[in-house]
């Protein structure tokens, strides 16, 4: 008994001595605690200070270069001559350019991709899909620029040398790379929509004596609709914006045409251009380059809208 | 069953069979299509490469003639480019994602932050680079070094790091959270001591895969202004540089002009694809290594 209350004295003494030590510490910890979260706010902050940074950057040139150009001269104008003694800036040949491109990427990424979307998700084994689609995958990593020299050094010589009337620089091959690109990207997301659609859907149909391709058509693909438009219109997006590939692969003609075996520029070639030519800052071309990119981040931030928009608004609910 | 003529369906079921059959080849190859224009890529980059990547290649200066021009200084900028891109967005990107996930209200302000998340990583990179020009290239007056691509680069990932940051996180089990906060632990230390710790493989894979995207990313970069001209070797990060891709740029635009030039694209897209390839497979070691099943 004696032993027992001099151990729960010797405790008694350690306890106070670790409350000491606590309430010390504790100061240094409850400080911690109240500026952790502050710093991450601030951390969390620099995503919004981006977009308001590209907002306004572009917001306040454009708005100068409009001072300069009519804004409807710039929207109409079928002429681009930046570099000319009495320089025009219409911007539509870059438009133009763009939805061109795009169109053919589209052509070719759209059918391709969804059927691998569709053999992906409604016929391969699961296995087949384990070794198909991180394969798949990899075209997704290559950097554009590796497309770009593809583009240039092996699709465009292989069309010319089955359409000769097509020149060194051209649209088409561009956009059918492009198109290549995107495979992977209409792929995965349509995948997932399709996959998406519950088994028990599937299985009813296939009961009634469907095959699975009318399973496929009849059946998922009208349910998993909203995820199939919402990755087009990404693929869309991601088709205006890409860069490298038309930079390198269709020159830089200005010229408005809908000929797809000429050289034609699109709006992230023409910012390339401008921009790599040390544009002196204060030239009506420096502005245009403002102007331009502000055209292509509404353009691209439209298609972004507007799949979440599409994939939101007529999501089937199971 | 009286109103189904068996006779008919049996007579339609042919052609509905093989209708499906050919259009599952169809879709097949549709599938293989990609992996096969992958397959025609790799093949002729390699081949154009052959006989052109050597120990000069690989550490030399660059030059203009084709023989013996090398990309040491391209590796050099691309390295210290990312000496800025990892840390930069590792930071930012693990306490954003934890500021949204644990600290944050659940509110309109939570929602903004990651609709602009979400915005932000549809914007083109190219825009980006207009942004880098403007701010850190001319507003802060950095000129167009290291330091100014890196930092134009982190923001352009920053968006991707976040999300998978984010989804690590909330792969992490309520109950380890609940242990700590049980046995004492405050906020932070929980966060400290358990979170990060168990969803850290998760946010490396992400991380890692984004950085290979920051190394191939050349649009930003011509927008920045990087020059064509022979440079001295980059010796840290408020130096002029190149980088791989831009090399990449350069030699494939001027191939039309000397023909050699074309073998240096094709010989420095196989450096940059293989490097893509190893951070790639550290990427996934370390998700089937550490990534831990609750």
């Amino acid at each position: 008994m004696a032993a027992n209350s001099k151990l729960e004295r010797d405790h008694e003494i350690d306890v106070k001595q670790m409350i000491e030590k606590n309430k010390q510490s504790k100061s240094f910890s409850q400080v911690v605690e109240k500026i952790v979260p502050i710093m991450l706010f601030l951390f969390a902050i620099i995503t919004v200070l981006t977009t308001v940074g590209i907002v306004m950057t572009l917001l306040s040139e454009t708005i100068e270069f409009f001072k300069r150009v009519p804004i409807w001269d710039f929207f109409t104008g079928t002429v681009l001559k930046p570099m000319s003694q009495n320089p025009e800036f219409g911007v539509l040949p870059l438009i133009n350019g763009t939805i061109i491109s795009s169109l053919i990427a589209m052509l070719v990424a759209g059918p391709i991709g969804l059927m691998a979307a569709i053999y992906l998700s409604e016929y391969a084994s699961d296995r087949v899909r384990k070794v198909l689609k991180p394969m798949l995958e990899i075209l997704a990593g290559i950097p554009t620029i590796v497309y770009g020299f593809f583009a240039f050094t092996f699709v465009t010589p292989v069309i010319r040398s089955i359409w000769p009337d097509v020149e060194a620089t051209n649209i088409l091959s561009p956009g059918i790379v492009m198109g290549i690109m995107i495979i992977p990207m209409i792929a995965s997301l349509s995948e997932d929509a399709m996959s998406s659609v519950p088994n028990s859907i599937r299985d009813g149909a296939l009961g009634l004596g469907a095959t699975r391709l009318e399973t496929t058509f009849k059946v998922v693909m009208p349910a998993a609709l909203s995820g199939i438009i919402a990755s087009f219109v990404l693929g869309i997006s991601r088709a205006i914006g890409e860069t490298m590939i038309v930079t390198i692969a269709s020159g830089s003609s200005k010229n408005f045409t809908f000929d797809i075996t000429q050289s034609m520029q699109t709006m992230t070639a023409y910012i390339v251009e401008v921009s790599g030519g040390e544009a002196a800052a204060g030239t009506t071309i420096y502005y245009s380059l403002y102007a331009v990119a502000m055209t292509l981040f509404v353009f691209t931030l439209l298609m972004n809208l507007l799949a979440r928009y599409v994939s939101r608004k007529f999501r089937e609910e199971y | 069953m009286k109103y189904i003529d068996a006779e008919q369906v049996s007579k339609r079921m042919g052609t509905r069979i093989a209708k499906n059959n050919l259009l599952k080849s169809l879709f097949f190859m549709a599938t293989l299509f990609g992996l096969i224009v992958l397959a025609i890529l790799i093949y002729r980059v390699v081949v154009d490469s052959v006989g052109w990547i050597d120990w000069n290649f690989l550490t030399g200066k660059l030059s203009t003639a084709a023989e013996r021009a090398g990309i040491m200084g391209a590796i050099l900028g691309t390295f210290w480019m990312m000496l800025v891109v990892a840390p930069v967005t590792l930071i930012l990107g693990i306490g954003t994602a934890i500021y949204l996930e644990l600290y944050a209200k659940k509110g309109r302000f939570q929602a903004i932050i990651q609709t602009n998340i979400s915005n932000l990583a549809g914007v083109p990179s190219i825009v980006y680079g207009i942004l880098g020009l403007t701010i850190f290239v001319r507003a802060m007056e950095m000129g167009n070094i290291i330091l100014a691509g890196g930092l134009t680069l982190s923001l352009l990932i920053l968006p991707i790091v976040i999300v998978a940051a984010q989804e690590a996180i909330r792969a992490v089990p309520g109950f380890l959270s609940e242990a700590s906060y049980g046995m004492g632990a405050t906020k932070w230390q929980t966060i400290k001591n358990v979170i990060l710790p168990a969803a850290l493989p998760g946010i490396l894979t992400g991380a890692i895969l984004a950085l290979s995207r920051a190394i191939g990313e050349t649009a930003p970069l011509t927008v920045i202004g990087i020059p064509a001209l022979i440079i001295p070797f980059p010796e840290g990060i408020f130096d002029k540089f190149t980088a791989l891709p831009m090399q990449i740029y350069y030699w494939t635009l001027d191939s039309s002009l000397v023909a050699e030039y074309a073998n240096l694209a094709a010989a420095t897209i196989v450096v940059l694809l293989l490097l893509l390839f190893v951070l790639n497979s550290a990427a996934i070691f370390i998700r089937n290594k550490f990534q831990q099943r609750f």
